[in-house]
């Protein structure tokens, strides 16, 4: 591994090759907001609020600080405008989802984001999937992934590895940046006996009143 | 079938297919790619056979059944050669007249020829068609020449001569170099140049590199590669030969959307076939280069067709993007270098082994070469696949090629580059399309989808429209994409169902650039496009939709009201009878009444009413007016 020298917010930083924007910023104090991030975990890229502008051989451009590999002679700037305006409305859509999430509340204040800007959806789930690639990745049990694609994406237990890996474990309870009693109901749901069909008075094929 | 073990052998095996076939013997072609399928060319096959046979002419004429023409509106189109007489719209009752006038007594069946609705002038042969007459067909021209499962009919019109070429007389480095001087840029979309892109994969060391066919077009409206693909597979898998002897490459995929069935059939035949004859496998054509091809059918995602997500579909997992770098080039399919090519691309490497990059580099403008392909769609007399030189105006396109608007009605805006493209309206007309005029345009090439939108299209709709489809497609992994999208559609239908509120246009400015700026994939970043573009062109109709609850274009049905004008209706009772919610009261005699409260707004109305009256109006923005009396209805 060799040493690489860029700049990030105007200061002089040496790094290893490799290392990706947000960590070699850190080496110099720098912090970059991160949701989705974990040290353990295969770098994923979903929440988008690490974006930092990277300029390398005259191209500037929008990228993933989380992610993206520091390049010799790298200018980055993490503080800009742009930045601030692009990370207020990824908040503001993230707060839709989950208004009390404290990281979430926190980083409002950071970016003067607004609460109320969009309609509350309250999934209290942002999608980060740092349960789901924990439960991969690290404890390699693969009990918990996505369902569904776009605005109707959600995670889910896997009933059948939950009931027998997940009391246990809950490893993922904490990690979650919005809150750890929705991973609990989520995996409480997922584990319960199926419930019997009802009797249903419609004449309808798809047992809509079924429930 | 003989295996064709070097250069010398092909030549002799193309010799033998050619001294069988005579230029001058009666064929019939018909176009059998999906169009035409679909208004009934197998139908008219049929018909074909039977009457050859009744005729006794059976061994006479040679019948081939050929991929897409592209004049698909004109579709089933048939062609008599050796005169190359075209006939269109053909049913299967025109085949008896077809076999016997033009092939018994030489005589042109009139009414199958194609009328200029403007100048009432016929044209026999296709190259008399305006239609074809402003194209350049480098690609898709073999489409008519060729039955797509014929390897035979590909070898005749000299297929797998560059083949030939770049694995016995070319060194890869200059298969590369050759792609890169004719400034080939992917079709895919982007524009990356391809040469460029080769030599990234041929550089990133290891020793097992991949190459792959991007075949997984989803744009509504668009279906380039669908044609190419099931009327020429054979091209396609030439090129990807040729990449992947340029790139050091033993093995290739050719990754196919599920709803293309016939583009599978087709190519898996060309590949067996390939396979039979020596062109795919060990040591082709004696030059000691080994490759191997697979078909993977894709199910049918959007997202898909972008690049690390189609090679996480590749390999079995969910089709979700991955970031970039390391590019598919380093790091691709199972961690080995990848290339990655668009159908289109593919087709156009044989052109430029053979021809040369000089030839291709002659065509089109500065910064974009070569064809492109695109399907113009929409309000636009001819749809159908259309072939020109880069730097063809979109006027010419539209109008020369197109027909222009059907109808008498007014051209309002072209939308090019797929879902995530941008609207052009009338006064760039002149713009040279080529890759980076489009985009200055706040358009983009994309893969070649060019609609067509008149002037009764609301384009805050259009935009509403595509962004709906987009959210459908996302896959949701990242925020900028999925919440960015979702709550921009809210917005979007909220104006065009005249819930639009002061500040929304700059709400939808703020997440646009959020998304564009922070989105993982090019499905993200590119979703604004379509309201960006539209902003810019046509933010006087949001204003409209938003300050005024008017849709200019007449189009959304909340902002809208069907009205009968009392002093043109005639009481025929036509609208009457075709209402289906039963929402028009009337009688003989009577002005007739829109119950507004029942009304669907579907229009169906408008086209009831005799073209003589025009009674019926559409208002946007105006209170409808009252009805006359029901003691005032009665007509003299």
């Amino acid at each position: 591994m060799s040493e690489i020298v860029l700049q990030i917010d105007g200061k002089e930083v040496k790094a290893q090759e490799g290392m990706t924007i947000v960590e070699a910023a850190k080496t110099v104090g720098i912090e970059i907001p991160t949701l989705c991030h974990h040290e353990k975990l295969e770098p994923y890229g979903a929440c988008r609020i690490c974006t930092v502008e990277a300029e390398s051989n005259g191209r500037k451009t929008l990228v993933a600080g989380c992610l993206y590999p520091v390049e010799s002679g790298m200018v980055v700037q993490t503080k800009t405008e742009k930045l601030h305006s692009i990370r207020k409305v990824l908040v503001e859509q993230m707060l839709a989802h989950a208004p009390d999430a404290p990281q979430l509340v926190e980083l409002a204040k950071e970016y003067g984001a607004d609460k109320d800007r969009f309609d509350k959806d309250p999934s209290f789930c942002i999608l980060c999937g740092l349960c789901v690639r924990y439960c991969a990745e690290v404890k390699q049990k693969h009990a918990i992934g996505y369902m569904d694609r776009g605005p109707r994406r959600e995670i889910s237990f896997i009933p059948d590895v939950a009931a027998k890996e997940c009391w246990d474990c809950k490893e993922c309870f904490p990690l979650c940046p919005t809150s750890a009693l929705q991973a609990a109901y989520v995996l409480t749901e997922a584990l319960l006996p199926e419930q019997p069909e009802e009797e249903a008075d419609c004449s309808c094929s798809s047992g809509c009143c079924g429930g | 079938m003989p295996r064709i073990n070097s250069p010398a052998e092909l030549e002799e095996f193309r010799r033998a297919i050619l001294s069988k076939r005579d230029d001058k013997r009666p064929c019939i072609t018909l176009c059998s790619g999906s169009a035409c399928h679909a208004t009934g060319s197998e139908k008219v096959a049929d018909a074909i056979m039977a009457e050859l046979e009744s005729h006794g002419l059976k061994d006479q004429v040679d019948v081939r059944r050929t991929g897409c023409h592209g004049f698909c509106e004109q579709g089933p189109i048939l062609v008599v050669y050796p005169e190359g007489i075209s006939y269109l719209k053909v049913k299967p009752e025109d085949v008896c007249e077809i076999v016997s006038h033009t092939f018994k007594e030489k005589k042109l069946v009139e009414r199958l020829l194609y009328v200029d609705p403007n100048t009432g002038d016929k044209s026999s042969h296709e190259h008399d068609i305006p239609f074809y007459k402003n194209q350049q067909r480098l690609i898709l021209g073999l489409n008519t020449k060729i039955d797509p499962k014929s390897l035979e009919d590909y070898l005749a019109v000299g297929g797998y001569q560059a083949m030939a070429k770049a694995l016995l007389q070319m060194t890869p480095e200059q298969v590369i170099g050759e792609v890169k001087q004719a400034k080939l840029r992917g079709r895919g979309g982007a524009g990356f140049p391809s040469g460029t892109k080769w030599e990234f994969a041929r550089n990133a060391p290891g020793d097992q590199k991949y190459v792959v066919v991007n075949c997984d077009e989803g744009d509504p409206g668009a279906y380039m590669d669908r044609a190419l693909m099931e009327g020429n597979p054979f091209t396609v898998l030439e090129g990807l030969l040729i990449g992947a002897y340029a790139i050091g490459a033993s093995e290739g995929y050719i990754y196919v959307r599920q709803e293309y069935p016939l583009a599978v059939d087709n190519l898996t035949v060309a590949i067996r076939e390939a396979e039979e004859h020596g062109f795919l496998g060990k040591n082709i054509l004696g030059s000691g280069f080994d490759f191997t091809v697979k078909v993977h059918r894709g199910a049918g995602a959007f997202i898909c067709g972008e690049e690390t997500s189609l090679l996480q579909s590749l390999e079995g997992k969910p089709g979700e993007p991955k970031p970039r770098p390391p590019f598919p080039a380093v790091r691709g399919l199972w961690g080995k270098p990848t290339n990655i090519n668009n159908v289109e691309t593919w087709a156009n490497i044989p052109v430029i082994i053979n021809k040369g990059a000089e030839y291709f580099s002659s065509i089109g403008t500065e910064s974009s070469k070569g064809t492109k392909v695109f399907s113009l769609v929409g309000k636009v007399n001819n749809t159908g696949l259309v072939e020109v030189p880069m730097g063809m105006p979109l006027r010419d396109i539209i109008f020369k090629i197109g027909g222009g608007v059907p109808n008498g009605k007014k051209f309002k805006a072209v939308q090019t580059g797929g879902p995530s493209g941008g609207c052009i309206p009338e006064e760039y007309l002149d713009v040279k399309v080529d890759f980076d005029e489009l985009m200055k345009m706040g358009a983009m090439m994309g893969s070649g989808g060019m609609i067509v939108m008149d002037e009764d299209t609301c384009l805050v709709d259009i935009a509403r429209y595509f962004l709906e489809f987009l959210s459908d497609e996302s896959c949701g992994k990242c925020v900028p994409c999925r919440e960015g999208i979702r709550q921009m559609l809210k917005v979007m239908t909220a104006i065009t169902q005249g819930k639009g509120k002061e500040g929304d246009i700059e709400l939808l400015e703020n997440m646009a650039m959020a998304t564009q700026g922070a989105a993982l994939c090019a499905l993200g970043k590119t979703a604004p496009n379509p309201v960006l573009s539209t902003l810019k062109y046509f933010r006087h109709e949001y204003e409209a939709h938003i300050k005024e609850k008017r849709c200019p274009a007449l189009s959304c049905k909340e902002l809208i009201a069907f009205h009968i004008e009392p002093a043109k209706c005639k009481g025929c009772g036509s609208c009457l009878r075709k209402c289906p919610a039963n929402a028009i009261e009337g009688g003989k005699k009577t002005i007739h009444v829109i119950d507004q409260e029942k009304c669907t707004k579907c229009g169906t109305c408008i086209e009831a009413c005799p073209a003589a009256f025009q009674a019926i109006s559409k208002l946007s923005g105006v209170p409808v007016p009252e009805p006359p009396a029901p003691s005032a209805r009665a007509l003299a």
